[in-house]
């Protein structure tokens, strides 16, 4: 086993420990800089991984007896993460005033969340999987109710926990009735035979559990309900790493499941996967135009983003997941420019009403202008990243609808969900520049590294929109990784070298062994 | 960096270069905005002189410019001109720098309004220069929300909120829609290019299947009837102008809007031909709703620039009759309206801008007598009007009796079609311009306006001493416009053309389809140079 595989995860969390640490001898006023230490390990660890990690000739590694995978689709989810952390961070030393207490903790456990992604988007095994996720959902179980002294952050760290652990139990219930039917965890060997068990119920059950317990990561419908509370009680960066980091982890998981794991069963589940798609972005598109509270809004407009990037899910194509790693990558920018500016504008206000935004024209034209180009990002239109994003599901999506008419109608109510989102996104530019009493007309103070951040994603979501080139070219390289590793198994899967094959044909008969497709 | 590239890349650099520009310096903001659209204006007026000169390259477009952008997704950057667009870029650049010039109404935050309004130009003139679908798609969208916001903030009204929505809705629901038509264009094609050129090349010899193009028809003919205010899908447009600041009416009912007309001319119905030909006979029923019943709409309204609204829906009613008449006569006369329509637009809104301005109001109850008070405005506006009902010598009666030549010939069966349009156009656009024109200029004057002000200052004439010089010099002389409009026309979609051979139910030699090609050569000939005759003979068969 090669621990230089795991690289990134192992500077990661040795750096959460090292703050953890750091925290003992330093005086409690320059806790607060701890966070720029914390900003500037991330950025290191995305800098070596950007210059020095390189994947093998053939593209992918294993370590733990194949439960550790590294290939390009973990690579580009490892670097996105990282980069997601890095602006979280800078945005929680700007939070700090807020936390009564436990600052250090509350920057390491943001980066032992950031260890559970980095694992996640590696994980090629049920077991990696399970603890992968619970490493985030643990973490952000304490960071959403990190700020004890207020009722609403507390109300989202129990309902975080409640509907947490209920979604955990049915993903290992659904684990241990995969393992049960087929014998496997690892997803290869597991694509080997799932299309024998394409009639096993108890299998599909199984599956549909573990998939229940990701639609809970995504929040995707009808899992999504705990999303608009935990949005709006948690403190601002941890809302912002809950709806890149963690939605983002759970789609990289949905899709190793889905198309490495068992590609064969995928196939049929399109009707599915159109349902949910439609009927999420529906959901969340609807439910955000009555609110009031950004974050709140913030939190159901993340439930239809899910909903658009399962269109990519539901197209079953190389073009779709290749969409849904281009959509992530706007996403990424869009939405931590604009928890960057609530977190800035919102600091020391009770509520996060709309309201709060008048005038932000005059108090920091900046601010003003990145909030207002990421709603236009996500709302969908040029030039911003959100546009092409779309552009792409649409395309892939469409592309399928030869194959069966429900892609058409599933692009219709997309199409019918950004309409109904552009409402509430106008109103929140309305609310910033429409002509209006700003309730405190003060300039608002930008520290420099954050400014940095700022402007590094508007950068980014402008660089998404026009120039989609070498990101798409990435994308679709990162995608064609799940394609190889499927295509490779199968090949593989017919020779008789490996014992845990000859195993698995003792267990399930002679038939079940065949290989499922030329 | 070719021609066509810089009339475009002017407005778009000159808005970045206005965000650096310090808040305070109105005027420095305020020449940039106009030098700029100035310089894209003359090279456009350049590119439009030199067009005949020009050596077009191998798909037939002058002034090309492609660069690769996604290359896994064939999208390029890819512009050029010919005999159909030319005329567009011309006209939109003319508008933009009207606009800019009228945008001296604009008084609180001027720096975002000449950056977006920077961006807006850019855009719209890019998208008319685009070749390629994606972008041409991409360029419109980023007009069309400078649009939204600029009617939100800088809009006027009580339901300005309301209005700012609707149009915001309305219309990206239409792009949308488009957008949907677009990608399944180019998923059928089996190209796997954006490129329309390359398209249109490919599908000559692999057509779309009849079932593809039934499908992808209506996704774009009612996408883009929704940007262009097809009735009934016109209702955003009057609140959305009544509501607008007079610069950002101007460039969208004048420019902006054409373009779903633009897209159909250009790429729909080189690829579509056979759904197209199903579809027409709908289209010219509908477009009758803009004419006659957006029209009569129009006669009711109480605030002007609410019936300029409806007018210029109304106006929208002959560009699609053109284009469903599906010849070359009335194609052309389509292009011609558009350009005409572009022009008058951007004067009728920029002068009811101005009267707005000065007297706070456009409730036409009352208003009256301005023209004593106006000499110059009153008299621009009475020509704008003229110019409204069709009176010869203005581009717009070329344009509509060119549309109405086509549409005769086009449908032989349903002349009602005809008739009741020349009658819209005639009697309704009459009866509620010349009101409109009575009410607000002529009868006495109340003291209210004593202190009405004319614009004394030569450059609050310019712009719209240039939109009315351009009305009458394309007036005087469509031949300028027709004769490129024309050639492309029959190179684009000559192969076509002659397929769908008009009347093909007729039998050759059928006295009333020699009727009606004579007289259609009669009317060509006086439009149309002779130059393309033995093409575009050959399509009349």
């Amino acid at each position: 086993m090669n621990i230089a595989l795991l690289s990134h995860e192992w500077l990661v969390l040795l750096l959460g420990l090292g703050l953890l640490l750091a925290d003992l001898w330093l005086p409690p006023a320059a806790r607060r800089k701890l966070g720029y230490v914390a900003a500037l390990g991330v950025a290191a660890i995305l800098l070596y991984s950007i210059l020095f990690v390189r994947l093998p000739a053939g593209g992918v590694e294993y370590a733990f007896g194949r439960m550790y995978i590294l290939d390009s689709l973990a690579l580009f989810f490892k670097r996105f993460f990282l980069l997601a952390a890095l602006a979280v961070l800078l945005m929680s030393v700007e939070f700090a005033a807020e936390i009564q207490s436990g600052l250090t903790e509350y920057y390491a456990l943001t980066l032992f969340a950031l260890a559970g992604m980095l694992f996640a988007c590696s994980a090629n095994d049920f077991t990696l999987l399970f603890v992968s996720l619970e490493l985030i959902t643990i973490s952000f179980y304490i960071l959403t109710s990190f700020q004890r002294a207020r009722t609403l952050s507390l109300e989202a760290g129990v309902k975080y926990l409640i509907i947490g652990a209920l979604s955990t139990s049915f993903t290992v219930f659904g684990i241990a009735l995969v393992y049960g039917t087929s014998g496997k965890l690892n997803f290869q060997d597991l694509a080997a035979v799932a299309p024998q068990l394409i009639g096993n119920k108890l299998f599909l059950f199984g599956l549909l559990w573990v998939m229940v317990g990701l639609g809970f990561k995504i929040a995707a419908f009808p899992f999504q309900i705990w999303a608009p509370d935990v949005y709006q009680g948690a403190p601002s960066p941890t809302t912002a790493f809950l709806a890149i980091g963690s939605k983002a982890a759970g789609f990289a998981l949905v899709l190793r499941v889905l198309f490495t794991a068992v590609p064969a069963i995928t196939a049929q589940w399109s009707h599915l996967l159109i349902v949910i798609s439609a009927v999420t972005i529906l959901y969340g598109n609807l439910c955000a135009l009555p609110q009031r509270n950004v974050k709140r809004l913030l939190g159901y407009s993340s439930i239809a983003h899910a909903g658009y990037m399962l269109l990519g899910v539901a197209a079953l194509s190389a073009a779709g997941q290749s969409a849904i790693l281009y959509y992530l990558s706007g996403y990424l920018f869009t939405v931590l420019a604009a928890f960057t500016v609530i977190c800035l504008v919102m600091r020391h206000a009770e509520g996060e009403d709309i309201s709060r935004l008048a005038g932000l024209n005059q108090r920091s034209p900046l601010l003003a202008a990145a909030m207002a180009l990421a709603m236009v990002s996500l709302a969908g239109v040029p030039p911003m990243a959100g546009f092409f994003g779309k552009f792409l599901l649409f395309k892939a999506a469409l592309a399928q609808g030869a194959t069966q008419h429900g892609y058409y109608w599933l692009v219709g109510i997309a199409i019918l969900g950004v309409v109904i989102s552009l409402y509430y996104y106008f109103g929140v530019i309305r609310a910033i520049y429409w002509p209006g009493n700003a309730p405190d007309p003060s300039p608002i103070p930008v520290s420099r590294p954050i400014l940095l951040s700022i402007y590094a994603c508007v950068a980014g979501m402008f660089f998404l929109g026009l120039y989609p080139n070498p990101v798409v070219t990435l994308t679709s390289k990162a995608a064609s990784a799940l394609q190889a590793e499927t295509a490779a198994i199968h090949a593989t899967a017919t020779l008789p070298k490996a014992p845990r094959a000859a195993w698995t044909r003792s267990l399930l008969g002679p038939a079940s062994a065949a290989p499922s497709r030329p | 960096m070719s021609l066509v590239t810089s009339i475009f890349l002017i407005p778009l650099l000159a808005a970045i270069v206005l965000a650096f520009v310090p808040r305070n310096y109105r005027v420095v903001m305020r020449g940039v905005a106009v030098f700029a659209t100035f310089l894209s204006a003359l090279l456009a007026v350049i590119l439009f002189l030199e067009f005949g000169h020009a050596v077009a390259g191998p798909t037939g477009f002058k002034f090309e410019f492609q660069r690769q952008w996604v290359q896994a997704l064939g999208i390029s950057f890819h512009v050029g001109v010919d005999g159909i667009n030319v005329g567009l870029v011309l006209m939109g650049a003319i508008v933009a720098f009207a606009a800019a010039c009228c945008s001296w109404e604009i008084q609180e935050r001027e720096k975002e309004f000449y950056i977006l309004l920077l961006v807006m130009v850019g855009g719209i003139l890019a998208a008319f220069a685009s070749l390629d679908l994606f972008m041409f798609y991409f360029f419109h969208e980023l007009a069309l929300v400078p649009t939204f916001i600029m009617i939100g903030v800088w809009g006027r009204g009580e339901r300005k909120n309301y209005a700012t929505f609707q149009i915001t809705l309305y219309l990206s629901l239409g792009a949308l829609i488009a957008l949907a038509g677009l990608i399944a264009l180019y998923l059928e094609s089996g190209a796997n290019t954006f490129d329309i050129p390359a398209l249109i090349a490919y599908a000559r010899n692999h057509p779309f299947s009849s079932d593809a193009q039934h499908f992808i028809f209506p996704l774009l003919l009612f996408g883009f009837g929704i940007l262009v205010s097809l009735w009934p899908f016109h209702t955003w447009a009057p609140p959305g102008y009544g509501s607008a600041p007079s610069p950002t009416a101007m460039l969208h009912a004048g420019v902006l809007k054409k373009f779903g007309l633009y897209g159909l001319i250009r790429f729909v119905l080189p690829l579509l031909p056979d759904a197209a030909r199903s579809w027409m006979t709908v289209l010219a029923w509908l477009c009758l709703g803009n004419l006659l019943y957006c029209g009569w709409v129009a006669m009711r309204q109480k605030d002007f620039n609410w019936m300029v609204g409806y007018s210029s829906v109304a106006h929208m009613g002959f560009a699609f009759l053109g284009i469903a008449s599906l010849n070359l006569i009335g194609v052309t006369g389509a292009v011609l309206v558009m350009i005409a329509h572009g022009f008058l637009a951007a004067l009728t809104f920029g002068l009811s801008g101005y009267i707005y301005h000065e007297t706070g109001t456009l409730e036409m109850e009352q208003l009256g007598g301005l023209l004593r008070k106006l000499p110059f405005i009153g008299a621009a506006l009475t020509m704008a009007a003229f110019a409204g009902c069709g009176l010869p010598g203005f581009a717009n009666f070329a344009g509509e009796i060119t549309v109405l030549f086509g549409a005769w010939h086009a449908f032989a069966h349903h002349q009602a079609v005809v008739i009741i349009a020349v009658w819209a156009a005639l009697i309704v656009g009459a009866v509620y311009m010349l009101r409109g024109v009575r009410r607000v200029l002529h009868g006495p004057v109340t003291e209210k306006w004593a202190d009405v002000a004319d614009a004394s200052n030569p450059w609050r004439k310019v712009p719209f001493v240039v939109l009315l010089a351009c009305l009458l010099i394309f007036g005087f002389f469509p031949r300028l416009l027709t004769d490129k409009i024309s050639a492309s026309l029959t190179a684009q979609l000559g192969p076509n053309f002659q397929t769908w051979a008009l009347r093909s139910d007729k039998p050759e030699g059928h006295p009333e389809s020699q009727i009606a090609n004579r007289k259609s050569q009669i009317n060509r000939s006086s439009w149309i140079t002779p130059e393309p005759r033995s093409a575009s003979h050959s399509t009349l068969q």
